[in-house]
């Protein structure tokens, strides 16, 4: 036994100690349980790993059954590979450095206890979900992550705009999750059972399906469940609102962790997906549109917090995209990359915010690098690794997804590329909107303490080195390596197409200030669809949103409930009323009257009995 | 089996209880009353501790001649499926009492007793092994609960009262010509030799059917006969709207599953489809309608409705992974249903106000009944760990397996109660607090928070380990679905 269960337990844990008796702990107690445990549990990983090493098979553990009836058995499961190991060693990694960071940013916050608690409740759900061996435990830690996550987009609860914004993360994810429990039960179904090995050895020898059977309508409703969780479209919506949250919260959930779990569970499933091409082609699809939607709308932010947040978004497209076009490593690569660098870029966004007591908004930044060099210098490190600038982290994960698209088809690559020069175009224009030129904003810019710079250090370097960590290599057991040799021209042209962007940026912000802004006035109703993210949300309130509210309250209780129903009912009580007002009429108390019926009866009851006779 | 009539004392202690009530006075009406429903609890303990759970069988048996000129016995007796129930209803005739410990000023000692005589009614009913005794205790529940509704209830009492009574009362009509007919015919009440004699013919099992099932879905209730509930939960008093919610509707899914399922099978599978069309319906119509309400108890009442369709949803999918699913269901309901009408008598014994308009920003004045709720309110939606989710995901498994879209359907109507529950969480607990709530004193008290710990618990026991139920539930519903 190597103890998987310690591995989300230590957070729980922490959770616990933090929930029930944080309101009387003082703040370093408070941080001593929060950081300690997510640290013990990191360590606890690298002690199992040790343990485990090479670790070419599946290591499992049992420890009780869950849901047993008839012939359903549901246990208690958890299961390391390589695939888990690489997401645990992100999840408790990148989640040690961020609670490290947190406890220096939250330090000024009310209810600094309950936002380490839900950190805390948020690190032992996503470890559950990354070390379930079945999809219903994986599915316990799906639904935690995003319980946890509205929580914490509605930290700030007396602000409407966090608690909305939490609503429709959750409404969206709910969505998303229809599906997700629907593919559940097919497998049921379809298997007889939900444990992953069983899965997907009983999948192995079914012929891969050329037209819509049940694997394909099981891998999309699974992609549903995928597209709620890591923001596709068209499920996408929720996740700039969720920048409401406070900032640490955005680089772990939505950014580095969280929000990779539809990845992760699509490349779990990536034995049945193998069987099921046509469902593959649509998740290249969605992550290519999404790729190249969202990189549009990142052009034209001005919060600071938004622009990444739509760079997120369209990360996690390229990581579809490579699970779409069958490179699962390469994707499960980008996850490892991107949470580097985008952690990195959401805490050194923090940082900056942090400097400027709360300003999002780039058009009141500018000139910071002298003033906060140490952010600076690490958001740099962010910037030339998500631009795809050789030989750092993004360059060589985004590199492999390009290649692997270019192989399934080219004009994925192509698509892929240009969306690879906007992302460069957009991140260097918040950088130089925020560091370079004259500072336009009113605050008096400070450094971060060392709490919140160390951790970005120590991502910096990730993010500049985590392109040598070979992890499509290490994950070759698991998935069989990307087809499609190193083309050196169209890595270059991939490259190109970054320092195009990055220099376009330059020239427009920095060498032409001001032509940007004629540009944008130029394009008027383009530049305008774009700016207002297409409208997107508006048109979801008008078609679905709006109509669902309104046939409840009109339609349903008041017509048919209380109108047609009740009305029923209470037609035959008055009816029964009237029948009694109208008889009550016979009992006048007359006893003549009376003698009268009573003849009248009689009279009648012997005609009647005559007649029968 | 020893000669010690468990169920019997169990059954008639509350009532012994509620006659000392009526004997001594309004002062020690609320003491008297708890020591009784604790000692019921006690004494029920070895129930759950010497029952075979290998064995489907009615155990604690007891029988004695009772009316011999309609061969009508007295005949208590438990199986894996009437259990849970009786464990169900001990443990919230407690926490209705504690409950209602400074909510009832008016006429404390008939609202004890009443509660009182419910829970033997309740116990009794759980534990009669034959439809005779079954309805009488049917008919005996009404009475109290006709009371409570109409004596301690809120301003449209009265009217809530009758439309209860009414509903009901057509029920157990139909429910008395249906036993009268099976009398007749069989020349037995008796479950046991009901289920193993000669089976009827199936016209006439057309005809009970109609008849049971009618009486059962007015209490479940199902769609179109639920328009009784949100009325009489949303003016109960705390006490009367757990027990509602809690056992009363239980009530009819187990009639369905004692009678209907094993007496009249021919029945069943005639009526197969529209009953599970009912459910479907009152699964997701009753969701779509939850979410227009505005007040609060009118809005779990609708819940109540659109989670009461799970159970006969899983009931009428005969197979094993759907019935245990909806036992499990109903008792889950029972706690969960039960601790949200607890949470909203508390804050309503400090603000006289049922309107979610009239709440808003309770987190930061009451913390900890606002994390208790979000709990309660989790568990309701079926989040996975709580206590809803394994019946919910048994039924829809057992749905499934039955016909694919009627899963996907069940699937729709979680969705569709996550989404009430959170706007409803959003509105009473989030933002600023509302300035109609300001000073008063809105945390719960120890007495409170007490009561609600044991429903704390059990939504985390039988969420993380549902064996503890259906363990028991196992043999007997195999003996159910293949003894037909």
């Amino acid at each position: 036994m190597h103890h998987l269960w310690l591995i989300p337990a230590l957070p729980l844990a922490g959770f616990l100690v933090n929930g029930l008796f944080g309101r009387r702990l003082p703040k370093a107690i408070i941080n001593a349980v929060a950081v300690g445990s997510v640290l013990l549990s990191f360590l606890w990983v690298l002690q199992v790993l040790n343990g485990l090493m090479p670790l070419e098979t599946l290591y499992v553990e049992r420890y009780a059954t869950w849901i047993a009836s008839g012939s359903l058995d549901i246990p208690y499961e958890l299961a390391i590979d390589r695939l888990s190991a690489v997401m645990l060693l992100v999840v408790t990694g990148v989640g040690l450095l961020i609670h490290i960071y947190a406890t220096g940013y939250m330090s000024h916050e009310d209810g600094y206890y309950r936002f380490f608690a839900y950190l805390n409740l948020f690190m032992f759900f996503m470890l559950t979900l990354v070390l379930a061996n079945n999809y219903l435990l994986l599915f316990v830690g799906w639904e935690g992550v995003g319980l946890c996550s509205y929580l914490l987009i509605g930290f700030y609860y007396l602000k409407n705009s966090a608690t909305t914004a939490g609503n429709k993360a959750f409404i969206v994810n709910r969505i998303g999750d229809f599906g997700f429990a629907l593919a559940i039960f097919l497998i049921f179904i379809q298997f007889g059972t939900l444990d992953f090995p069983a899965v997907f050895s009983a999948a192995q020898p079914l012929p891969a399906e050329s037209t819509a059977g049940i694997l394909t309508a099981i891998c999309l409703l699974l992609m549903v469940g995928a597209a709620g969780k890591s923001a596709q479209v068209p499920l996408y919506v929720w996740l700039p609102d969720a920048m409401e949250g406070p900032t640490p919260v955005s680089a772990l959930i939505h950014a580095a962790t969280m929000v990779t779990a539809g990845v992760y569970m699509v490349a779990r499933s990536s034995a049945l997906y193998l069987k099921a091409p046509l469902a593959m082609d649509v998740v290249a699809l969605i992550g290519l549109l999404t790729a190249v939607l969202a990189a549009t709308i990142g052009m034209t932010q001005f919060d600071i917090k938004k622009v990444f947040a739509y760079s997120t978004v369209s990360q996690l497209g390229y990581m579809f995209l490579a699970l779409g076009v069958g490179a699962f490593s390469a994707g499960i690569f980008h996850v490892v990359t991107h949470a580097f660098f985008k952690a990195l870029l959401f805490l050194g966004a923090g940082s900056v915010i942090h400097a400027l007591e709360g300003e999002q908004d780039l058009r009141h930044m500018g000139g910071l690098r002298k003033k906060i060099p140490i952010t600076f210098l690490t958001l740099a490190c962010a910037w030339v690794a998500i631009a795809g600038v050789p030989p750092f982290s993004g360059f060589h994960s985004k590199d492999e997804i390009l290649l692997a698209a270019h192989h399934h088809a080219p004009w994925m690559y192509w698509i892929g590329v240009v969306t690879a020069g906007i992302t460069a175009f957009y991140v260097s224009r918040a950088m130089f909107l925020c560091f370079f030129g004259k500072y336009r904003g009113h605050h008096h810019p400070h450094e971060s303490p060392v709490s919140m710079w160390g951790p970005l250090a120590v991502l910096a370097l990730l993010s500049l080195g985590g392109g040598y960590t070979h992890i499509p290599q290490f994950l070759a057991p698991v998935f069989p390596l990307a087809e499609g040799a190193h083309d050196f021209t169209l890595v270059a042209i991939s490259v190109a197409a970054g320092l195009t962007g990055i220099g376009l940026a330059w020239f427009l912000y920095i060498a032409k200030p001001g032509l940007a802004d004629s540009i944008a006035s130029n394009l008027g109703g383009l530049y305008k669809l774009v700016y207002n993210k297409y409208f997107v949300d508006e048109l979801y309130f008008a078609t679905i949103i709006n109509p669902a509210i309104a046939g409840s309250r009109t339609v349903l209780w008041k017509f048919l409930d209380a109108g047609l129903i009740d009305g029923t009912v209470n037609g035959a009580g008055h009816m029964a009323q009237w029948v009694g007002a109208k008889c009550r009429r016979l009992q006048s108390g007359n006893i003549r009257t009376y003698a009268t019926w009573v003849v009248l009866g009689a009279v009648l009851l012997i005609f009647t009995i005559g007649g029968v006779r | 089996m020893s000669a010690y009539p468990i169920l019997s004392v169990i059954t008639f202690l509350p009532l012994a209880g509620a006659a000392v009530i009526l004997l001594t006075g309004q002062r020690p009406a609320r003491w008297i009353a708890l020591v009784t429903t604790v000692a019921t609890l006690g004494l029920s303990m070895p129930l759950y501790q010497a029952f075979d759970k290998s064995s489907g069988a009615m155990q604690f048996a007891e029988s004695r001649p009772w009316i011999p000129a309609w061969s009508v016995v007295y005949g208590m007796g438990v199986d894996g499926i009437s259990l849970p129930f009786i464990f169900l209803s001990v443990v919230l005739c407690v926490l209705c009492v504690a409950a209602s410990w400074t909510a009832i000023q008016e006429r404390p000692r008939e609202f004890y007793s009443a509660l009182l005589v419910a829970e033997t009614a309740m116990i009794g009913l759980f534990a009669a092994t034959n439809l005779f005794l079954f309805y009488v205790f049917w008919e005996i529940m009404i009475v109290p609960m006709f009371l409570l509704i109409g004596v301690w209830g809120g301003a449209a009492r009265i009217f809530a009262a009758f439309k209860f009574l009414l509903f009901t009362l057509a029920g157990s009509l139909l429910m008395l010509v249906g036993l009268v007919g099976l009398l007749h015919t069989t020349g037995t009440l008796d479950f046991q030799a009901l289920t193993t004699g000669t089976k009827l013919n199936p016209q006439l099992q057309a005809w009970l059917f109609i008849a049971f099932t009618a009486a059962f879905a007015v209490k479940v209730p199902m769609f179109p006969v639920h328009t009784w509930l949100p009325d009489a939960h949303t003016e109960a008093p705390t006490a009367g709207s757990v027990i509602l919610a809690g056992i009363l509707l239980k009530m009819g899914g187990y009639g369905l599953l004692r009678v209907a399922l094993p007496i009249l099978p021919d029945a069943v599978q005639l009526f197969l489809k529209p009953m599970l069309a009912l459910s479907i319906i009152a699964i997701v119509y009753g969701a779509y309608v939850t979410l227009a309400q505005t007040d609060v108890k009118r809005l779990i009442a609708y819940s109540s409705i659109s989670h009461m369709g799970f159970v006969t949803l899983g009931i009428f999918t005969l197979n094993r992974a759907g019935v245990e699913g909806a036992i499990l269901q109903m008792i889950n309901h029972g706690i969960i249903t039960g601790a949200l009408f607890l949470c909203v008598g508390m804050i309503y014994e400090r603000t006289h106000t049922r309107e979610i308009a009239d709440y808003g920003g309770l987190s930061k004045a009451a913390p900890v009944y606002s994390t208790l709720l979000a709990l309660f309110c989790l568990a309701a939606a079926g989040f996975p760990g709580l206590n809803a989710f394994v019946g919910e995901f048994l039924i829809i498994g057992g749905a499934f397996r039955t016909w694919a879209w009627l899963g996907a359907l069940a699937v729709f109507g979680v969705l569709l109660g996550t989404t009430y529950l959170l706007w409803l969480y959003y509105r009473v607990v989030l933002g600023e607090l509302n300035p109609g709530l300001r000073g008063l004193r809105l945390e719960l008290n120890a007495r409170e928070v007490i009561t609600l710990a044991p429903l704390i618990f059990l939504v985390l026991l039988l969420g993380l380990y549902p064996e503890s139920v259906l363990g028991y539930l196992r043999a007997s519903v195999a003996n159910l679905l293949e003894g037909r």
